[in-house]
């Protein structure tokens, strides 16, 4: 395999194995938040149960964040040097103000949140919940500006220096509110949620199944599912969003989402499909005129297709096509058990359907899997741009490493990362069986 | 030296304040973990972890901060040295992985083996990392080799050379001592003795490797004396970093144990601000070709940046500094075991 394909298999791989972890970390954040405000509200022990174990878990995410973030933030200088000398000058700032704004304020409050039970009155405790879910959500702001700014690059000017030519500032807020930042963060955010609520929905319908603490998971599943319900509403529409823009910035990754290859022509969507790139043809379902009715609302205006870009300024088709699809599919079942839900539990079955229950189950899953497809189409379909339109993959490696060094240090990855999905998965379910632990009310406000 | 006092040097000394943050906070957390298979019962040891339990994520954001401030103010230095150090890198994330993994995993099952395995991993990453350090600065001191594009063109086994490792294990006793420093501050009782009882051992390691550091430096690198001769009153550094460290086996002995923390603080930052004063401007030396040293100039980024990273560093470092210090505030004292502890 060559140096640059095993560059990217790495980074693909590391910071997909990071993305497991934040997504879990921001959606039990916003739950954690609920229950324990609902608890210092009603003080009722129910909700400082539920609240008690939910940050168990939630410490045990956030470790595994941690030992998985940090070879991120390395991994741009190690395998990517000459990326980060084009880049540093715009990017490295949003990488120093999420080490500064949100890491610090995340992993202070953390120690509150998980150690200061009987250090802090309840009010303060509640606070540094707050925070640590607020320090959650603003890390993921400052990632994904620098995500967007390489996707869509604004707000500065290309220079040439001594060492080369660079990307430099020219306008701060221009960076920041690039052209497909504010689509992209929300379709985060909402993807995070839904990650959240159905690992919730999940461990609870799991413990209905077992007719085990029985209070406690129709509590915490009656807020999972609002949040679902919301969230997976919100991420089909934020998702059009994140559509539109792709069309207007970056059509070749566009084309390749749809397979859409005649340079312009009306396109419609496809429901599934296989992508033949030998001959330029995709086999599937087709709803004729869908795409060109999303993009330009009217089923007959022409979309630019990939024929437009000479064969090496094109992504690779079917692979994009494919997780694009998934991801979307998904998104569809995702409010259609949400609505399920919802009427479940009005109606009383979800508490006692044991196959509505199974399905919940497993549904923790398909978030997973979507946010994991949604960035390999994002990211994926962005190449063989590195920084879109300014910086190609092939250029951005290190030079003073080789092969021999990435097989190294996939080697060492690949090693560490089975361990320690192991473990998780193991410890995950250990504490997930063990259950919540009765508490003793006390008597003010019943610290324990 | 000719010394300057514009942007390329404020961020000199801003991304030198987040190293020396790092190495005081982390230092005395890699420290405990040095000491921790000295500790023999299953409680001594889930103390040594649950001193720190409740920071250590918090001082390792120094680093990450760091990293990210060395990424935004000099690019080039970020980029050269990541990509030149790869191997040696890329041991240090598995340590730091290591470290963080095993402080939660380690007491989650009673089994012996599972301990065994965590508290070994725990100590063994401790090491490595803290040499890895000690390594990467004692390479910087005395250069390594860049070509005019400051891409490194030296190999991983050339970063081992004696220099580096003396600088190296010398770290590991800094922090060792540092470590054991805070274990008495943090702890009571029996293993508060115990570790008191190290404390002079730490010591004398510290004291020997430095003094061999220190003549190597004098002998060897003579660049990293050359700021000092020229500026004579900045020899008030290192007198001060000598006091610094005298002055804790006086603050032991008398069983001030915040005091003796604080002199060993007064002596990372000592010793860190006097490897700074002796770079300044350079920030990569380049050995043999010293005209593609990285310096503060050559290897930053626009002024622009500079000063978006200013206003950044302003409004943030403060309340870093708040809630820091607050949550040092709330986990005072000592350390007791309790159903939320590791
Ligand atoms: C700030 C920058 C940034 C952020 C927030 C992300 N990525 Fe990314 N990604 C890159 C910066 C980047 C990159 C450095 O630009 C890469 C390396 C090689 C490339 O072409 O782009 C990349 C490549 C890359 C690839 C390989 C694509 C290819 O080479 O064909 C995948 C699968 C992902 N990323 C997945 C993710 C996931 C799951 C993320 C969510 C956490 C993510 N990326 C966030
Ligand atoms: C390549 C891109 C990324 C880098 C360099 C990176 C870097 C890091 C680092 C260094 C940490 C550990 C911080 C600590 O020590 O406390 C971390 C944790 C975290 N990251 Fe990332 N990250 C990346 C992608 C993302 C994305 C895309 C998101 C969210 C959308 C995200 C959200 C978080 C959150 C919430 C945490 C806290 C730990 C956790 O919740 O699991 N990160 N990241
Ligand atoms: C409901 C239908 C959905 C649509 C129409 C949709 C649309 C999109 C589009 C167009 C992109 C590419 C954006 C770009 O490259 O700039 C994208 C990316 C992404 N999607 Fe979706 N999506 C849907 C559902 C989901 C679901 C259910 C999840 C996860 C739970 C998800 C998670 C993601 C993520 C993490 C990304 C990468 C980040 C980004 O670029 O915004 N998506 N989505």
């Amino acid at each position: 395999m060559d140096y640059e394909l095993l560059s990217r298999i790495q980074f693909g791989y590391t910071v997909g194995f990071h993305y497991i972890f934040p997504p879990l970390s921001i959606g039990l954040g916003l739950f954690l938040v609920i229950m324990e405000g609902t608890y210092l509200k009603t003080k009722n022990e129910l909700y400082h149960q539920m609240t008690r174990f939910w940050v168990k878990i939630f410490g045990l995410i956030f470790a595994l964040g941690v030992a998985s973030g940090i070879v991120m933030e390395f991994q741009f200088g190690t395998n990517w040097a000459t990326y980060s000398r084009f880049v540093g000058d715009v990017f490295g700032s949003a990488l120093a103000a999420e080490g500064i704004f949100a890491f610090f304020l995340e992993s202070g409050f953390l120690a509150i949140l998980l150690f200061g039970w009987d250090k802090v009155k309840p009010r303060t405790h509640f606070f540094a919940t707050i925070m640590v879910a607020f320090g959650a959500h603003f890390s993921a702001i400052w990632i994904v500006v620098a995500n967007s700014w390489q996707q869509t690059p604004a707000g500065h000017h290309i220079v040439e220096t001594a060492n080369g030519v660079r990307a430099e500032i020219v306008d701060f807020w221009q960076v920041v509110f690039n052209p497909s930042f504010l689509d992209r963060i929300s379709h985060v955010y909402m993807g995070a949620w839904q990650a959240g609520a159905f690992f919730v929905l999940s461990v609870s319908a799991f413990y209905l199944l077992r007719k085990k603490h029985i209070d406690f998971a129709k509590a915490s599943m009656k807020i999972a599912i609002v949040i679902a319900l919301f969230s997976s509403v919100f991420q089909l529409i934020t998702g059009h969003w994140s559509a539109d823009t792709v069309a207007e910035t970056q059509p070749a990754k566009l084309a390749a989402f749809e397979g859409h290859y005649p340079a312009e022509a009306p396109a419609g969507a496809y429901l599934f499909g296989w992508v033949d790139e030998e001959n330029e043809d995709v086999t599937g379902l087709e709803i004729p005129g869908l795409l060109s009715f999303l993009v330009h609302w009217d089923t007959d205006e022409p979309v630019t297709g990939l024929q437009a870009f000479s064969k090496e300024d094109r992504p690779p088709v079917n692979l994009v096509f494919q997780s694009y699809h998934i991801m979307v599919s998904i998104g569809m079942l995702l409010i259609a058990l949400s609505v399920i839900g919802i009427i479940g539990w009005r109606t009383g079955i979800l508490f006692t359907n044991r196959k509505l229950l199974w399905i919940f189950v497993f549904s923790v899953l398909l978030p997973q899997i979507a946010n994991q497809l949604g960035w390999f189409s994002a990211e994926v379909g962005r190449q063989p741009w590195i920084v879109y339109g300014l910086l190609r993959t092939k250029d951005a490696l290190s030079v003073s490493i080789g092969e021999g060094h990435v097989w190294l240090s996939m080697a060492l990855f690949t090693f560490i990362y089975i361990l320690l999905f192991i473990l998780f998965i193991y410890l995950l379910n250990e504490k997930i069986q063990h259950g919540p632990v009765e508490t003793k009310a006390k008597k003010e406000g019943g610290r324990s | 030296m000719s010394f300057t006092f514009d942007l390329n040097t404020i961020w000199f000394m801003l991304v030198g304040v987040l190293f020396i943050g790092y190495a005081i906070l982390d230092g005395f957390d890699l420290g405990v973990g040095t000491l921790h298979l000295f500790t023999k019962s299953d409680t001594e040891r889930r103390l040594m972890i649950n001193s720190i339990g409740p920071v250590w994520d918090g001082n390792e954001v120094w680093l990450v901060t760091g990293g990210g401030a060395l990424f935004a103010a000099f690019p080039e230095v970020y980029a050269t040295s990541f990509s030149g150090f790869y191997v040696a890198m890329m041991f240090l994330l598995v340590g730091l992985i290591f470290r963080a993994v095993a402080i939660e995993f380690r007491s989650k099952q009673e089994s012996k083996t599972w301990r065994q395995f965590w508290d070994i991993s725990f100590s063994a990453s401790s090491i490595i990392s803290a040499l890895l350090i000690g390594v990467a600065l004692g390479n910087i001191a005395w250069g390594i080799p860049l070509d005019s594009n400051h891409e490194f063109i030296g190999t991983f086994w050339g970063l081992l050379h004696p220099y580096a490792l003396i600088v190296g294990v010398t770290t590991v006793a800094l922090f060792m001592m540092h470590g054991a420093i805070y274990v008495v501050l943090k702890t009571e009782g029996e293993l508060q003795s115990k570790v008191r009882g190290w404390i002079n051992n730490t010591i004398i390691f510290f004291i020997i490797s430095y003094a061999i550091t220190t003549m190597a430096t004098l002998l060897y690198v003579p660049q990293m004396s050359a700021n000092i001769q020229a500026n004579p009153w900045l020899f008030v550094v290192p007198l001060l970093n000598m006091l610094a460290i005298a002055n804790i086996p006086r603050e032991i002995h008398h069983r001030r144990e915040f005091r003796a923390f604080l002199s060993s603080c007064a002596s990372v930052l000592l010793l860190l601000a006097l490897f700074g004063i002796e770079m300044y401007p350079n920030l990569i030396l380049s050995n043999p070709v010293i005209a593609n040293s990285l310096t503060i100039y050559n290897a930053a980024s626009s002024q622009k940046t500079l000063w978006i990273m200013l206003v950044i560093a302003i409004l943030g470092m403060p309340l870093v500094l708040a809630y820091t210090s607050s949550i040092y505030w709330v986990f005072r004292g000592k350390v007791k075991l309790d159903e939320s502890s590791y």
